[in-house]
């Protein structure tokens, strides 16, 4: 049931549609089945399925709108889900930021989703597969795989139909030593499972576990930086890639309050702020990272370039924002790409004098919103580079540092890798700086 | 939330994007006054419960529990002069965890009936069942006894959801009304309210119904100067509580103002919403101009409602015995607290640090009668004059470090996720000799008084933190002299708290609350609240947060 096709689901919303009484009516249905199975300690902790189904309507009087859920979809309950949001727009107040809903549009069709996904056999056996083998090395795993397929379709009363479906799965693991001295990490997404490498991924922990024991102290200060896509970016925290793109709205920086707001009012768009190396897009069509072809309005993604050369080429615009400013609105791409080269990260370190190797950055907050001044700690894999190759692991530490900061301190961009549904490449970068030592493993 | 729920909002229309964290996700979107109609009976959710556990027990289940949980939650956005949003949800089913081939299985269903109750519950069964063949050691539980047919309700004197939206409506516009009056800018007000009605029932013999209600205003006011280009903002200083509509009446006896010269106003059991955005808005203007932090040591003196979150994060956190066992590893971590570290009885702090578990205090988020393991909810030791003495665990828990009893720390976020080991409520016992705030700022040479929890961050084993603050004011020879900005304190766990030098006495004790706390993979939100008076630390490392950048 979770998964409907294009007909089915359009054939339920016009159905829903038919029931609306309201001057304006959307409906959208978004479905999941996904599965995971977690680990730690070298046993398996937890493991969960879901499918869901549910059915949004948003009816609208004037300027009045409702919105009411369901996820039963037997007659009465879906008259009753019509009735409920034209119950709830009656009652709500008058939106000043109200926007029309928006008539046929034209999507692009981002590449198919993977015909095969994994199911709660193939899960545990990735888990045994995993866990078997660190406990032969006298190591200790602890990982998360999670991943399924989904749909979405929205259909309205001003003749708007849209249909997308995906897949993707996450898998990440965390290796560490016996004597809990040693710890390394990976992870991977993809849209097709088969092409995730559970053993590779583990194998890579665990090489970081074993040579990151006996990690020395190093004093904190400004170090030239390897960071690996898993330190720029992250699905389920702040990072600062991921800080950086979503803190590009214009309507915070046209009210003066974001980093890109103008000294003197208005906002940066058109000033080059990074190294001009730097070119950050969004595309849905992209192959290894099929994006979403429209976001929860209708409104059609399309390639967006958000910095080219490190020049501010566009900022997020919403509906409402944008014809305010009599600009174009801009639809929220879910997945971003980081342009670089072809240099692994192995060949980043080899043209490294002084360094060091960054495997992740963990519990990033926001310090300043005025600098994007970002606080956070190295984790799971640290090492001190000198002519070329790692010397030998280092404690972690604590960073306070801007992105950016870091866009304009860059040495050498590696190649992009997929993380979090975006890719991003391993960066080398000069004077990054770390303001205290962690003792933590 | 995590970005891809963020994405997958987008199919749940505009509206429910404008629901910054609001749990709204596997819940419908109802009207309001759908939030007023009764539950199931208890008499209908006992007779389901039996099906769950005889289903689970005939499919071969040694251990079997089950939560019947419905869950409201109203959620009122607003900015400047208008509102955003208005959002109410409903979600109810049930969630049925079992042991069987001596490993865990959880599986859930919204299908209130008897056929699909008990198939969940043999689904849950065959998930333990294949998850056995990769289980190294059986489920222990710690033994314990029914409660037969019991009840607990947060003690509200008016639920949250019974007051007319409107009503709540003009309280958050009056309030963002009084910060553009004193100078704000821009200002977003924000009224979250939950009410789980949790029905638990065990293979062990309870039959337990509970009624829990939280709530939650909030603001953040930003004033900008548009010649320089310079914005600071200042979030409200009211905490998330497990109080009904009552904590926003305000009481004269519940305003604890901060040191002389500092113009804060701290709140316990209601909350000045307007007299707060007033102050919030003046203080803001003040932060665009007043002085930058010179780095370097201070003694710093924390209010309550700072200085809860550096609890949150540096005691109640490591003292987890999920993560010191190691099966946070992947995601949240593990603790510096280690087995072996106690074993050695290492100072965690000073003789002056006694922290307290519980979710018990009246008031507080971690209230509840009954665990999400049909555990009865109690008080215990962590900290004792500086020794770290016990752990936060729960009943598969207790064996490995050799106590017969849970601490009733089991929760789960909604019936469709399992539930785990959580953070109780961990406080700081305030001072045992008459002690104002004034009176500890008084023995202050060159220190900086903090109110207001800001940026924050920790290592994955809880030793190295950093901590910002919403208004910084600079102590000069025992006396408040200026507000400064660009403040954060960087420290080591237990040097933080070796530091510690002391707190005022009872009479400024309050509860400080974290409102989403994360953890788990799938993440699961949970709700803990932190109480301690105003604290004294000496010698802690401030940096300077300014940056340029072009």
């Amino acid at each position: 049931m979770a998964i409907l096709s294009k007909d089915e689901a359009q054939a339920l919303l016009k159905k829903v549609l038919s029931y609306s009484t309201a001057d304006e009516c959307a409906v959208g249905l978004d479905g999941r089945t996904t599965g995971n199975i977690r680990y730690a300690r070298n046993s398996v902790s937890t493991a969960g399925a879901s499918d869901t189904v549910s059915l949004s309507v948003e009816s609208r009087f004037g300027k009045r709108s409702g919105i009411a859920t369901c996820n039963e979809f037997d007659e009465a309950t879906l008259r009753r889900c019509v009735q409920r949001a034209e119950e709830i727009a009656r009652l709500a107040p008058e939106s000043p930021e109200y926007m029309p809903l928006l008539g046929p549009q034209t999507y692009l069709n981002p590449p198919s989703a993977a015909a095969t996904l994994l199911t709660p056999a193939t899960r545990a056996q990735a888990a045994a597969d995993s866990i078997g083998l660190c406990a032969a090395k006298n190591l200790t795993a602890a990982g998360f795989l999670d991943g399924g397929a989904r749909f979405s379709a929205l259909r309205n009363s001003k003749g708007l139909e849209s249909y997308q479906q995906s897949t993707s799965t996450d898998f990440s693991v965390t290796v560490r030593t016996a004597d809990g001295r040693g710890s390394g990490y990976a992870i991977s997404d993809a849209t097709d499972p088969s092409k995730l490498n559970f053993k590779s991924l583990t194998q890579r922990a665990a090489d970081k576990a074993a040579s990151s024991v006996m990690a020395k102290a190093i004093e904190p200060g400004k170090y030239t930086v390897i960071l690996e896509p898993a330190a720029l970016m992250a699905g389920d925290d702040l990072s600062l890639l991921g800080g950086l793109v979503y803190n590009m709205g214009a309507r915070e920086a046209d009210e003066g309050r974001s980093f890109l707001t103008k000294k003197g009012g208005g906002n940066r768009k058109g000033e080059k702020l990074f190294d001009e190396r730097v070119n950050i897009y969004s595309d849905p069509l992209n192959a290894d990272v099929p994006g979403n072809a429209f976001d929860g309005e209708g409104l059609p993604t399309k390639r967006m370039s958000w910095v080219e050369k490190g020049v501010v080429k566009n900022m997020f615009y919403s509906r409402f924002w944008a014809q305010k400013n009599n600009v174009a609105p801009t639809a929220f791409p879910s997945s971003f790409i980081m342009t670089g080269g072809t240099q692994s990260t192995a060949e980043l370190i080899k043209s490294t004098a002084k360094g060091i190797l960054v495997t992740r950055l963990w519990y990033i907050r926001e310090v300043d919103p005025q600098t994007l001044l970002y606080t956070g700690l190295t984790r799971d894999g640290t090492f001190y580079i000198e002519n070329g190759a790692i010397k030998f692991p280092i404690k972690n530490m604590r960073f306070n540092e801007s992105p950016i900061i870091m866009l304009n301190n860059v040495e050498a961009i590696g190649r992009p890798q997929r993380l979090a549904n975006c890719l991003v490449p391993p960066l080398k970068i000069r004077d990054f700086t770390f303001t205290s030592l962690s003792d933590a493993v | 939330m995590n970005r891809r729920d963020f994405v997958g909002l987008a199919g749940l229309g505009a509206g429910a994007l404008l629901l910054p964290n609001f749990p709204s996700l596997g819940a419908d979107l109802v009207d309001p006054a759908r939030l007023l109609e009764p539950g199931l009976d208890i008499a209908q959710k006992k007779r389901l419960a039996d099906v769950a556990l005889n289903a689970a027990k005939s499919a071969g289940a040694s251990y079997a529990d089950v939560r019947i949980q419905r869950t409201l939650n109203q959620g009122i956005f607003t900015r400047e002069k208008q509102v955003q949003n208005i959002g109410s949800t409903e979600t109810m089913g049930v969630g049925i965890r079992v042991i069987a081939n001596g490993t865990w299985g959880f599986a859930a269903t919204n299908q209130l009936t008897d056929a699909g109750i008990a198939k969940a519950a043999q689904q849950a069964v065959a998930i333990a069942k294949a998850n056995s063949k990769v289980q190294k050691e059986p489920v222990q539980l710690a033994p314990q006894r029914g409660y037969g047919d019991v009840s607990w309700k947060t003690p509200i004197q008016q639920n949250a959801l019974e007051v007319p939206i409107k009503q709540k409506v003009d309280l958050l516009l009056n309030a963002n009304a009084v910060a553009l009056d004193n100078g704000a800018s821009f200002v977003n007000s924000a009224l979250f309210q939950i009410n789980e009605q949790k029905y638990f029932a065990s293979t062990d013999g309870s039959y337990i119904d509970q009624d829990i209600h939280r709530i939650y205003p909030n603001f953040g006011v930003t004033v900008v100067d548009r010649a320089s280009g310079k914005f600071r903002s200042r979030q409200s200083l009211s905490q998330p509580m497990g109080l009904g509509y009552e904590y926003l009446t305000p009481k004269a006896a519940d305003k604890i103002a901060g040191p002389a010269g500092s113009d804060v106003i701290g709140y316990k059991n209601s909350y000045d919403i307007l007299e707060d955005a007033a102050s919030a808005a003046k203080q803001t203007k003040q932060k665009l101009t007043c002085k930058s932090v010179t780095p370097g040591k201070y003694d710093l003196v924390l209010d309550p409602g700072h200085l809860g979150l550096t609890i949150h994060e540096s005691v109640g956190h490591p003292l987890e015995l999920d993560r010191v066992l190691g099966y946070e590893a992947n995601y949240a971590g593990t603790s510096f607290a280690t087995l072996e570290w106690k074993a050695k009885n290492l100072p965690y702090g000073s003789k002056q640090v006694n922290i307290v578990a519980d979710k018990l205090q009246p008031g507080s988020l971690g209230a509840v009668g009954y665990d999400d393991e049909g555990v009865k909810t109690k008080e215990w030791d962590l900290i004792k004059a500086g020794k770290l003495v016990d752990y936060e665990k729960i009943r598969d828990q207790a064996h490995i470090v050799g106590q017969k009893e849970s601490d009733g720390c089991c929760y789960s976020q909604s019936w469709q996720d399992v539930q785990f080991q959580r953070m109780p409520n961990v406080s700081l016992r305030p001072g045992t000799a008459k002690m104002s705030v004034d009176d500890l700022v008084k023995g202050v040479d060159k220190g900086i008084y903090i109110a207001g929890n800001g940026s924050f961050s920790i290592d994955q084993q809880r030793y190295n933190f950093q901590f910002g603050g919403q208004v910084f004011y600079a102590i000069e020879k025992g006396k408040i002299t200026e507000m400064l900005e660009d403040v954060a304190y960087q420290a080591n766990t237990q040097e933080f708290w070796g530091a510690c030098a002391g707190s005022c006495d009872a009479s400024d004790y309050r509860l400080f609350g974290a409102f989403n706390d994360g953890k788990g993979q799938p993440s699961q939100s949970s709700a803990v609240s932190h109480g301690s008076a105003t604290t004294r630390f000496n010698g802690v490392n401030v940096i300077n947060t300014a940056r340029k950048i072009g």
